[in-house]
């Protein structure tokens, strides 16, 4: 096919920069832009599962929500149970589109893109953040959705851009999570039904698990107790701080919400080998 | 890459051997290809070809001995190889949901091309793949021929030093096939590139390959230009003679042992997606 076998031109000569620290940083963030805008692009070009996934979190809001609001069965205080609930529903939305991404990297697996992927110079970490977080805009996405209805139903949220900017990075955090356990679900289990069984199994244990839809303190004890290790918890009660002025450790919930994700990250990459073989 | 190592062979595989369970799937294999030439890699089904790609582009760890590309350690410098590959894998692999434009332009971000260039670089690659006018379509609205041509330019747009394309052909019809060798063709003559490809195709190794190796259970059996191992056989031989000389059998025999249902599920999948 050629005549004469070619030295490589001198663009392919690259610096031995793999192993500083700045460039890993800047690396890292690159691969995280990079998946985000991708997922942002794939949003674009189809909207339709945003408008489908509309339709449960309506229906909490909607029916259980303003049900719950006139018997007033669940104490939340001086909070109109709507509002209180609006946080949880946010959570929520964001953990279904989350727990289920897991699914997305088998449709990759199986069609050679996850394979193609891992010959980029991405490191598996950068390259499971990158994922986690696109999963983490979806999320937003999908959030911003939901504030709005509970806007229109006369939920009291703050307007303030900080603290909308807060939602934001708890959503993602909280999102980046659940979509890396998810992965984690494929590398061991590496069949889509497989995991569609799982995630519908440990979807709804996370909600009811949580302060989603109930405070804390009207648990019995062994829920609490599983309350307390469930990242949701932390998620909602920062998002009501944040949104509806509830009184939390913000500290707190961002701190758990950020070692769960990088956790999640690190678990997540370590079985991606199985993935790709 | 250092200036040493450009002098160095694109590919030098030295005593690699791998196994799955108990099937060792690559068995002692010795190869070199050298910078600029292309070299197919030839065998039926279960062969080792795959492996033997898998393992040079970093995508299963190296059991046993060991593998350079262009100088560097595919074990212990891992980034800076895969940095020097562009890889078009057998199924058709792109992302239905995004644009020509946007496949491409993934893989400039996942490859640093720098920002001021990417776009400039996503159009010249589209441009060389005759992709152009359909760039900002729906990948998902994309023919099988024309996938496999987008994959090509995704593989392309960090200039790769090596093109690894593992069955680049499989499923398509002639005419893809045709469009897609022209292409492979055009730009490894004109940027001089490096091509390591697996067919089972020998008439299209024969004609592309400078060089062939075939491989049978994970074995290295014959090396050589494709001319010269026709010619120890005599006038007319056929790379599918010459394979049955080494191998005591004919190309289409003896499939796959090992991983034959995957192989099957994923040609059925690439017809699927080609519609």
């Amino acid at each position: 096919m050629s005549a004469t076998p070619a030295a490589p031109p001198a663009e392919w000569v690259e610096p031995a920069t793999d192993r500083d620290p700045r460039f890993l940083a800047r690396q890292l963030a690159s691969r995280i832009g990079t998946f985000c805008l991708v997922e942002l692009q794939k949003l674009r070009h189809d909207r339709s599962e945003l408008f489908t996934r509309m339709i449960q979190p309506v229906l909490w809001l909607v029916i259980f929500g303003e049900t719950f609001n006139r018997i007033r069965a669940i104490p939340t205080g001086s909070v109109p149970y709507l509002d209180y609930l609006a946080p949880g529903i946010i959570a929520q939305s964001a953990l279904f589109v989350s727990i289920f991404y897991g699914i997305q990297i088998i449709w990759e697996r199986d069609a050679g893109v996850l394979t193609k992927l891992l010959v980029t110079p991405t490191p598996r970490a950068a390259l499971v953040a990158g994922k986690a977080f696109a999963a983490g805009i979806r999320s937003l996405a999908q959030a911003l959705a939901v504030i709005i209805v509970a806007a229109l139903l006369g939920v009291g949220l703050t307007a303030n851009p900080l603290k909308l900017l807060g939602t934001a990075a708890l959503v993602v955090l909280g999102a980046a999570f659940f979509a890396c356990l998810s992965v984690t679900i494929a590398g061991l289990v590496l069949k889509r039904e497989r995991l569609m069984g799982i995630g519908q199994a440990i979807t709804m244990p996370l909600f009811f698990a949580s302060n989603a839809l109930y405070p804390v303190n009207v648990m019995p004890t062994w829920l609490r107790i599983v309350s307390h290790a469930n990242p949701l918890t932390y998620e909602v009660a920062g998002l009501r701080g944040l949104l509806i002025h509830q009184p939390t450790n913000l500290w707190l919930d961002f701190g758990v919400l950020l070692g769960t994700a990088i956790a999640g990250i690190c678990g997540a990459a370590s079985l991606l080998g199985r993935l790709a073989r | 890459m250092s200036a040493a190592t450009v002098t160095a062979p694109a590919v030098a595989i030295a005593g690699v051997s791998h196994r799955f369970g108990d099937h060792r799937a690559v068995d002692h294999l010795n190869l070199t290809v050298q910078p600029g030439e292309t070299l197919g890699l030839l065998g039926p089904n279960g062969a080792g070809k795959t492996t033997t790609i898998r393992l040079l582009n970093t995508l299963l760890p190296l059991q046993e001995g060991s593998i350079h590309v262009f100088g560097l350690d595919v074990r212990r410098q891992a980034m800076a190889v895969r940095r020097l590959l562009g890889y078009v894998p057998q199924q058709l692999s792109v992302e239905g949901t995004l644009s020509g434009r946007e496949n491409v332009a993934w893989f400039a971000r996942l490859f640093d091309v720098p920002r001021r260039e990417r776009a400039s670089r996503v159009a010249e690659v589209l441009e060389m793949v005759d992709l152009t006018d359909s760039a900002d379509r729906l990948a998902a609205t994309f023919s099988g021929g024309m996938v496999r041509r987008l994959e090509l330019a995704q593989a392309l747009v960090n200039r790769p030093a090596l093109l690894v394309l593992d069955e680049p052909t499989v499923g398509l019809d002639p005419v893809a096939r045709d469009s897609v060798w022209e292409r492979v063709h055009r730009m490894q003559s004109d940027h001089g590139m490096t091509v390591l490809l697996t067919t089972h195709y020998m008439e299209e190794a024969d004609t592309l390959c400078d060089h062939v190796a075939l491989m049978h259970h994970g074995r290295l059996r014959a090396l050589g230009r494709p001319a010269a191992l026709k010619a120890e056989l005599g006038p007319g031989a056929t790379l599918e003679d010459v394979f049955r000389r080494h191998t005591g059998k004919r190309l289409d025999e003896d499939g796959d042992e090992k991983g034959g249902l995957r192989n099957v599920r994923n040609t059925r999948r690439t017809a699927r997606r080609m519609g």
